[in-house]
């Protein structure tokens, strides 16, 4: 088969970097593969897809040693755009991308600069429309369009080029479950039905990992070639059907839903668990009504002791035994938000959230999450409706009557793009801007974000701090004013898996401290890692509110993938490891 | 003409030549039946070949704009204007400015005569402007900036850039105001300000350069290397060119001059000048996707803005006392036939070109209605 991308001893260092992104990488991607990128936040997935597409150095500057060659044609002697014709670069953010404002013109946008005559790109147009299934949207305005309608206008406007290469940088990542599997189900056509070589680079591996052919891990300013199963065994990231995998000593590693299934069905698992446990495992394994109630395993998983908001939403007032939690945190009722021209964005929705309890909100792009959390705030628009919180006396007010300062006291948030909070030139002038806006002791706002990321260098700039320590940077920021409510709008964008792993556990421990949290997320991975209770929204009304066992298993599009393997309960890798290391200690102690 | 021609959009270019004849006409003239003829003619054109475009709809502005104008001019009069006539609507003190100030006269009695010429000629470029709406609600702009000759592409491309950009930057404004209150202080003012324009600032840096990079991805700026030589030719085409318009419009201005500087001179450095053009143009190897025909309907519509323009110009020169309202004595303007003729025939294209294609909106919680730009 021939080579579509070769890199050669490639090693690149960006400018004002003193260590190289990438050194001496090998990597050879054969024509027609699809290829996923993985790699923790900041470990040069972006960079090495531009350095793929000529991007990096001659749009960024930096140095770049080695040969990159696409098809034989070098970046050396190439820019991008002299690779346009060859390789279709998608981004994360499709919008950012658009060159032009309507479907059409922007699929015929490429072309034009390639020079091709108008008859071919009529054509083509019409046949790309077809390939993405969006005929129907030829004349609408890309601003208008849903997310997943938009990223694959974007593969579409690369694709109407017939480029043998598209590198796409996270496609997904904005996209809620439905919006992904659209593009995900474009990428894949694209390599089965046009023999196209795609690269993916995406955080969320569990929704490519399964149609990757190849898997390149970076990490280290290495670079690692394999078959997914190879990469997977020892990759730094990896998505919770592999992690059970590893866990259950499955061999070979499962990929996907469907063969960690299979692995968990046969008899005689093979692996390095102890045999009792191996056969209690197994045993629960195919008669799922044997398991523990999820309520009751999750309480022993996250409650560590304090017995907060653990399990069931109903049933948090008993579990905490204190009157705080009958009477809602904050309260809204009929809230209706509409934007000017007629949009309804939330329409008459009620809604409680209790102290010491984490609520998901989820539901598809546009269906209403972020304006409510913003009205529950106070900052944002409300049209009608009541909203009630407790104030620092104890009495009941509406947040949207107060002064800013004092409504931050109350109900505290974490806007969608965290970094509009800050302005300052380093990390600790916010912390101290901060404590200033507060109120609270000098130092305050820094204890509490050296808490959440003890490694964070408080005197960078804050947009040199990773995706993650600005986010506890801006998190460390609203819990200065001590609010008991608090609110974040879509926090697990950017992140990688440990990342958000420290943020599901940041989440856990405010709520044991008492603090009603609610968070909106497309993440469902996320949300049965941390949350108690889930509720989807969709057309700005609540369609579905319970405990997050009882919502997400029940729908197929939201069910995390250990649901989706162990059927019953179970929602996270940690609640098997925790169940298992339990029952490894009970069956230790058997005769 | 419900069998007439299939509904397309017409060239933009032809738009902006009617109105612009349209326009001239309009400045020959300060007869009040005559420019309300003219913006009758306008607003028919208009009401009858508008898509449902935004701008389409943003005629109604220019209206509104054109009576602002009308109203400043009548206040500008009242206060400072010269008072001509000799019927006296109001009479009002005259206030003396101090020396410094010499020649300038504060209010005074209002006359009949001097308010209906203050009226009539902020009517003249209120219409002006209506003519200039109604090419902009006629022709997308955008579809007229993709008719640039190729060596000007890059600045066409930049102008659209900016004009889809533009709501965006008002979104990451408002964003990072929210954001701002978030933090517990309602920014406004200068303290404010860093506090919202950093976070905007960044935002669009950033925009504007994932925006450069996935052009330069999709081939932008692709066909700029051209050969040495070719690129000497357009640069010493373009210079010598502008050289020789600057002689000719000097010499055109200067009745001193020789007359060889003016009008020859001009014409030859506009002639180079465009020769620059197109060789800049040249091997560009860039395409457009569904480029705007150029057929009989767009002859009938620049057609009928120059006639409207030349017969305006032919009239001021026979009989300009028929174009300008008499003040001196005041009386009823009279109605030159030519050169209502010629206005009329500017409303052919509201009856002679395919109507535009219908808007379709889509289903949805949207407001603004999309064009297809399907045939």
């Amino acid at each position: 088969m021939a080579e579509a991308i070769v890199l050669e001893g490639v090693s690149l260092t960006l400018p004002n970097a003193g260590e190289p992104t990438l050194s001496g990488v090998d990597l050879v991607i054969p024509e027609g593969e699809l290829a996923l990128v993985v790699g923790r936040t900041g470990s040069g997935k972006s960079t090495l897809l531009g350095a793929i597409c000529g991007r990096v150095p001659h749009f960024t500057g930096g140095t770049l040693t080695g040969h990159v060659r696409i098809h034989g044609r070098d970046t050396r002697q190439h820019r991008p755009r002299d690779l346009a014709d060859l390789v279709g670069v998608v981004g994360q953010d499709p919008l950012a991308g658009f060159v032009t404002d309507t479907v059409d013109e922007e699929l015929a946008y490429g072309m034009e600069q390639l020079g091709l005559p108008p008859a071919t790109m009529r054509k083509r147009v019409e046949e790309t429309l077809d390939v993405l299934g969006i005929a129907d949207l030829r004349g609408a305005a890309l601003r208008e369009l849903s997310g997943g309608q938009q990223q694959r206008v974007a593969i579409g406007s690369v694709l109407t080029a017939h480029p043998r290469v598209i590198l796409l940088d996270e496609p997904t990542s904005a996209l809620d479950p439905t919006g992904a599997e659209e593009v995900l189900a474009t990428i894949t056509r694209l390599v089965h039905d046009l023999g196209v070589t795609v690269v993916v680079a995406e955080h969320r591996i569990e929704r490519v990992l399964h149609y990757a052919d190849l898997v390149v891990h970076v990490g280290d300013a290495r670079v690692e070639v394999g078959s997914p199963a190879e990469v997977m065994e020892t990759s730094d990231v990896a998505p919770p059907v592999v992690e059970l995998g590893r866990l259950a000593g499955w061999s070979p590693l499962p990929l996907s839903v469907r063969d960690a299934r299979r692995a968990a069905r046969s008899p005689g698992l093979p692996g390095d668990l102890t045999s009792a446990s191996r056969g209690w495992f197994q045993n629960h394994m195919t008669h799922p009504s044997v398991l523990p109630r999820s309520s009751a395993s999750r309480a022993s998983v996250w409650a560590g002791g304090s017995g907060v908001g653990a399990g069931a939403g109903a049933s948090v007032g008993a579990a905490a035994g204190s009157s705080a939690a009958l009477n809602p945190a904050v309260s809204g009722r009929q809230v209706v938000v509409t934007y000017p021209g007629g949009v309804l964005a939330v329409a008459g929705v009620d809604l409680d959230l209790y102290a010491g309890q984490v609520t998901a909100l989820m539901g598809r792009n546009g269906s209403g999450k972020s304006s409510l959390l913003w009205a529950l705030q106070g900052t944002g628009t409300r049209t009608s409706g009541e909203i009630t919180a407790t104030d620092s006396t104890g009495a009941r007010v509406d947040p949207a009557g107060l002064r800013p300062g004092e409504r931050r006291r109350i109900v505290g948030m974490v806007p969608q793009t965290a970094s509009d909070l800050l302005y300052l030139e380093t990390a600790a002038a916010e912390c101290a801007q901060a404590d200033r806006e507060s109120g609270a002791a000098p130092g305050t706002a820094a204890s509490l974000v050296l808490d959440l990321v003890p490694d964070v260098d408080l005197g960078a700039h804050p947009r040199d701090l990773s995706e993650g320590q600005k986010l506890a940077l801006v998190l460390a920021v609203q819990l200065t004013a001590r609010p008991p409510v608090l609110l974040l709008d879509e926090p697990t964008r950017g992140l990688d898996y440990d990342a958000k792993a420290a943020l599901s556990k940041v989440m856990r421990h405010l709520a044991s401290q008492g603090r009603a949290v609610a968070v909106s997320t497309h993440d469902v991975e996320f949300v049965a890692e941390c949350a108690d209770r889930v509720l989807v929204l969709a057309g700005g009304e609540v369609v579905a509110d319970g405990p997050t066992a009882d919502i997400v298993v029940a729908s197929p599009a939201y069910a995390p993938q250990v649901s989706k393997i162990l059927g019953g309960p179970w929602l996270t890798v940690d609640d098997v490891r925790a169940v298992l290391s339990g029952v490894a200690k009970t069956s230790g102690s058997m005769p | 003409m419900s069998s007439g021609p299939l509904p397309r959009e017409l060239h933009p270019a032809a738009w902006w030549v009617w109105a612009i004849g349209l326009a001239v006409a309009v400045s020959q003239s300060s007869n009040p039946l005559l420019l309300l003829i003219a913006l009758g003619v306008v607003g028919l054109v208009v009401l009858a070949r508008r898509g449902g475009s935004p701008w389409a709809r943003a005629f109604r502005l220019y209206l509104w704009l054109g009576l602002f104008i009308i109203a400043v001019r009548v206040v500008l009069h009242v206060l400072v204007g010269y008072k001509v006539g000799d019927h006296v609507l109001v009479s009002l003190p005259t206030v003396t400015l101090p020396s410094w100030a010499a020649g300038i006269t504060l209010l005074g009695d209002i006359r009949l005569e001097g308010l209906l010429l203050a009226i009539v000629l902020g009517l003249r470029l209120a219409v002006m402007i209506a003519c200039i709406g109604a090419a902009n609600a006629l022709a997308n702009p955008k579809r007229l900036l993709r008719t640039l000759p190729g060596a000007l592409h890059e600045i066409g491309s930049a102008v659209v850039v900016s004009v889809s950009v533009a709501p965006q930057l008002a979104e990451s404004v408002q964003r990072v105001r929210r954001a701002r209150e978030l933090r517990g202080e309602a920014a406004r003012g200068l303290r404010g300000l860093p506090a919202i324009a950093l976070p905007v600032l960044e935002d669009t840096l950033d925009r504007s350069l994932l925006l450069a990079a996935a052009m330069d991805s999709r081939g932008y700026g692709r066909s700029a290397d051209r050969p040495e030589s070719r690129r000497r030719l357009t640069s010493s085409l373009t210079l010598v060119g502008l050289l020789l318009s600057a002689v000719g419009i000097y010499g055109v201005l200067d009745a001193s001059t020789s007359p060889l500087l003016g009008a020859p001179a001009l014409m030859c450095g506009l002639a180079l000048a465009l020769a620059g053009l197109w060789t800049g143009g040249l091997g560009a190897g860039r395409t457009t996707y569904r480029p705007d025909p150029w057929r009989g309907a767009e002859w009938v519509t620049v057609g009928s803005g120059i006639a409207a323009a030349v017969t305006a110009v032919l009239a001021a020169r026979w009989a300009p006392e028929a174009m300008i309202l008499p003040v001196e004595p005041l009386s009823w303007p009279e109605l030159p036939l030519l050169a209502v003729a010629g206005l009329l025939l500017g409303a052919a294209p509201a009856y002679l070109t395919p109507v535009p294609p219908q808007a379709t909106r889509r289903s949805g919680p949207t407001r603004r209605a999309l064009v297809t730009s399907d045939g």
